[in-house]
């Protein structure tokens, strides 16, 4: 890396920035408790559009992990999700009918929101269809992850999009239930890993998506590696959802030498019953990545056949580490 | 004789655990002396005291500013110990502990122990130029050179001093007498010795000397020991285990269980909220034991954790782990077989070397058209798809997950130059990999395929072109695939010979002979065709002078092999 990359580098960060700032206008506050923000408490981090049924098991999931508060960006939900989500006492609400696409998918919406509020905090900035798996997040709450970071100078940490899906096509789940138990099943060893030699991450591939919906187009299948929790700092931005971060440094969360370094999984519950409905949305609104090809390959596809003899069901964290999709690093 | 053991506790935060640790030993009758660190608030500091001013044999000690790898430390432990033995004559014991300890064992079981090894100080005391003690970085160095910047602030002025030292190789005096030795900070001492540590004549001078030192909280009390101690046993009483970045081990509530069956007396350090364990070993009374400490569980956890940590486990790629092209490395989790040209010879190969050789045997996996996994399934374990644009998309990956995924099962594979090459500089790289090939067998496929020389003629040259290049790369030497060549004449010659040395190298445990003999394709009319290949001008020169057409012509030439 000549020092003129890395000046484009530190250029392209400031673009970041300046972009978060200026889009900082496009929030409206809905509703505000970050008086209640304790001075150790992780932070969450989350745009999201229609999906109030989800909510309540969101809410719980990561209450019960230790988030201590949630910065949420609504875009223009109509589904009664903003009324349940100004009610929450640990949670603030920012609102906007912008343009997700034109907010680079809402990173430059999240960036400001963690400049604002998350610097020299734990971020952890997840959809609401993802769920954080950690080594030993049956018994540690993620505060004892945050403070062994913290303790080892590791400023982010890395995980794997592990997209789960159902056995049958329809995976229902209603308000409050637990989308894991509904569509439970994943690929246990079908990814692709390079390097962006630019950013220094990995860029990593595969799963159940690129089998069944990108055979032929390989390189447009989505990208599984997520650097989802991070010490922020109010330099620091995601370059593209939170696949990567500059500064690059930010991005280095695995290891290069044979060893491997302490890392999780993200949980992809994005198969369950809302699915068929929201492929249809995605389509028409053209607001996602790549103009929703992704939702347009599923749409083509006809229904997920996901499943096949191979899957596995998802059993807890210790199960991951075994199959090798995460790793507990020298955390014992 | 029974011991009695006081307690020094240097606290700098979890005050709220630091009090109730320091209550639970008041309670047993042991005296505390309590070192609070200056950093902490005062408001902080003063509810802390507060909550402990009942207690009449809680003392504090005047509070300094402690800094990570100085002698402030070792200064606030004397500072503790002298007014521990001043204040309370009968204590025979000293521990050091800090705020994150937690007893693991009643202060009775402590003292029986203590009563049943008398005069014994227990502290950890390693001899710098016998063993690589520290974990990284310096060890004799921490006692030649100086160390004004604190390393935890000042980083980059430490490593300049450090490098400008050794630069003009600075060796600073030893005091007279002392042999350096390093180790835990965390000790327990007898009266007497902490007595000599602290009335030497010479305290003066040795202070002065180690204030420099680097970190002489794990060398002060380690080296003097060896001046005055009577009787050392190198080992610490405090489980405290320090990973590879040399900070220690932190221990949560799911620890509890291996902590009890420790036998440990003392562990640090002590997640602060780490409820559990506080209730379990605080509030609950365990049963008096006379068990000798017993690590051995939390050590072999910990040593794993740091083998994971910087070995990790061969032949995986994940978003934890992604090795640069390190040679010494296996690119694979485990060994497997390529059978090259194999596949054109026999009739059904892979099955015959499954039963064979009870591996798990695929066809073509890298076929142009599709992967060839065993029993025609279209997909196999860990999900890989038969798709071969997304095979070929990352076709190490694909290998390497194969492998990965089916770990505890020899996987083979036929492979030809027909197949996709993108795999095959990978094959040749891969230490786990055992290549047989046949070379030239192309033409037997192309003579099957009952197609005239001359309108075959092109793709020969193509496949020949393609397998020459492959066998160039596998003879190099910087191969570390182990490779067998033979060519299809050699083959022709003695096939029996052939089959046997694979058979014996994938399965040595039955070597003595074949259960069963390949079927050979019918090669009858193989060296007429190859003649007309040559007379159209392509020369096959990887099959070797196949001429002994006779020997070929019945497969009967195999039941031989059957010994």
């Amino acid at each position: 890396m000549g020092a003129l990359e890395a000046y484009r580098l530190r250029l392209r960060r400031k673009r970041f920035l300046i972009r978060a700032i200026r889009k900082r206008r496009e929030l409206l506050r809905a509703s505000n408790n970050l008086g209640k923000i304790g001075p150790r408490d992780v932070l969450l981090f989350s745009t999201l559009r229609n999906e109030h049924p989800r909510l309540p098991y969101f809410l719980r999931y990561y209450r019960q992990l230790g988030v201590g508060h949630f910065l949420l960006v609504d875009n223009g939900s109509d589904d009664g999700g903003v009324e349940y989500l100004a009610a929450q006492p640990d949670v603030t609400l920012w609102r906007t009918d912008r343009s997700y696409r034109r907010s680079r998918y809402g990173s430059d919406w999240l960036n400001w929101l963690r400049r604002r509020y998350g610097h020299g905090r734990w971020c952890l900035t997840v959809d609401v269809d993802e769920f954080l798996v950690y080594p030993f997040s049956d018994t540690r709450p993620l505060r004892a992850l945050t403070d062994w970071l913290d303790a080892s100078s590791i400023r982010s940490f890395g995980t794997l999009l592990l997209d789960l899906f159902p056995r049958e096509d329809a995976a229902p789940c209603g308000p409050g239930e637990d989308p894991v138990a509904a569509a439970p099943w994943f690929d246990t060893g079908n990814y692709q890993i390079s390097r962006n030699t630019v950013y220094g991450n990995l860029w990593v591939q595969g799963g159940p998506r690129a089998r069944a919906y990108f055979g032929d187009a390989p390189h447009q299948a989505p990208a599984l590696n997520k650097i989802p929790l991070v010490k922020w700092h109010r330099r620091y931005a995601y370059a593209s959802s939170t696949h990567m971060l500059l500064p690059r440094g930010l991005n280095r969360v695995y290891d290069e030498w044979g060893g491997e370094k302490t890392s999780g999984v993200l949980l992809h519950t994005k198969f369950v019953d809302t699915f068929d409905r929201r492929t249809a949305e995605e389509v028409a609104r053209r607001e996602h990545y790549a103009g929703a090809r992704e939702y347009r390959a599923y749409d083509e596809a006809g229904g997920l056949g996901l499943w096949n003899d191979w899957s596995e069901r998802y059993l807890n964290w210790r199960q991951l580490e075994m199959l090798g999709l995460m790793s507990t690093g020298n955390w014992a | 004789m029974t011991a009695r053991v006081g307690f020094l506790m240097l606290v700098h935060g979890a005050l709220d655990r630091a009090a109730s640790v320091a209550r639970h030993w008041h309670s047993a009758g042991c005296p505390v002396v309590v070192h609070v660190d200056s950093r902490v608030p005062h408001s902080s500091f003063e509810a802390f005291a507060t909550s402990l001013s009942g207690l009449e044999n809680v003392h504090f000690v005047a509070r300094r500013h402690c800094e990570w790898g100085t002698w402030s430390l070792v200064d606030a432990s004397l500072a503790m110990a002298e007014e521990m033995l001043q204040a309370h004559p009968d204590v025979s014991h000293v521990f050091l502990a800090s705020g994150a300890c937690l007893p693991l064992r009643p202060v009775a079981d402590l003292e029986a122990y203590l009563a049943a090894h008398r005069g014994i100080d227990f502290v950890e005391s390693v001899a710098v130029e016998d063993v690589p003690w520290a974990k990284g970085g310096l060890d004799v160095e921490r006692f030649q050179l100086s160390f004004p910047f604190a390393w935890k602030r000042r980083r980059r002025f430490f490593d300049l001093w450090v490098a400008l030292q050794r630069l003009v190789a600075r060796r600073r005096p030893m005091p007279e007498g002392v042999a350096p030795h390093l180790g835990s900070q965390w000790w327990c001492l007898t009266r007497r010795t902490v007595e000599r540590i602290l009335y030497d004549p010479r305290r003066r001078e040795l202070e002065r000397y180690f204030r420099k030192v680097w970190i002489p909280d794990e060398s002060y009390i380690q080296t003097l020991v060896r001046l005055h101690g009577a009787r050392v046993e190198s080992r610490s009483l405090t489980l405290s285990k320090f990973d590879f970045q040399g900070k220690p081990h932190v221990f949560y509530d799911d620890h509890l269980d291996l902590l009890r069956r420790s036998d440990c007396f003392v562990a640090r350090k002590i997640w602060p909220e780490a409820d559990a364990l506080y209730r379990a070993f605080l509030e609950g009374q365990p049963a008096p034991s006379r068990a000798p400490p017993n690590p051995v569980e939390v050590d072999r956890r910990f040593a794993r954790a740091l083998e994971r940590r910087t070995a990790g486990r061969d032949g995986l790629y994940s978003a934890a782990r992604f090795p640069a092209d390190v040679r010494e490395l296996g690119l694979t989790a485990a060994r497997y077989t390529v059978f090259h040209g194999l596949g054109d010879l026999f009739e059904e190969f892979p099955a015959w070397a499954e039963r064979e050789m009870r591996l798990r045997a695929h066809g073509h996996l890298f076929a142009a058209e599709r992967a060839e996994f065993a029993d025609g399934l279209t997909s196999y374990a860990g999900g890989l798809a038969d798709i071969a644009t997304l095979r070929d998309y990352n076709p190490t990956a694909f290998l390497a997950n194969l492998v990965w995924n089916t770990r505890g099962e020899t996987q083979a594979f036929l492979f030809g130059p027909q197949d996709s090459q993108k795999i095959a500089p990978f094959l040749a790289r891969d230490r786990n990999a055992r290549i047989y090939a046949i070379s030239g067998t192309w033409a037997v496929r192309l003579f099957r395929s009952g197609g005239s020389p001359a309108e075959l003629r092109k793709e020969a040259a193509r496949l020949q072109r393609i397998e020459a290049a492959h066998l160039q790369r596998l003879r190099r030497a910087s191969t570390r695939a182990r490779v067998r060549i033979w060519t299809l004449a050699e083959f022709l010659d003695l096939p029996s010979e052939v089959v046997q040395t694979v058979v014996e190298e994938n399965r040595p445990q039955r070597a003595a002979g074949l259960a069963e003999a390949p079927v050979m394709h019918d090669l009858t009319g193989l060296s007429a065709f190859l003649q007309e290949l040559k007379n159209q001008g392509m020369q096959p020169h990887l099959t070797g002078d196949v001429t002994e057409v006779a020997r070929l012509e019945a497969p009967a030439d195999l039941p031989k092999m059957v010994r």
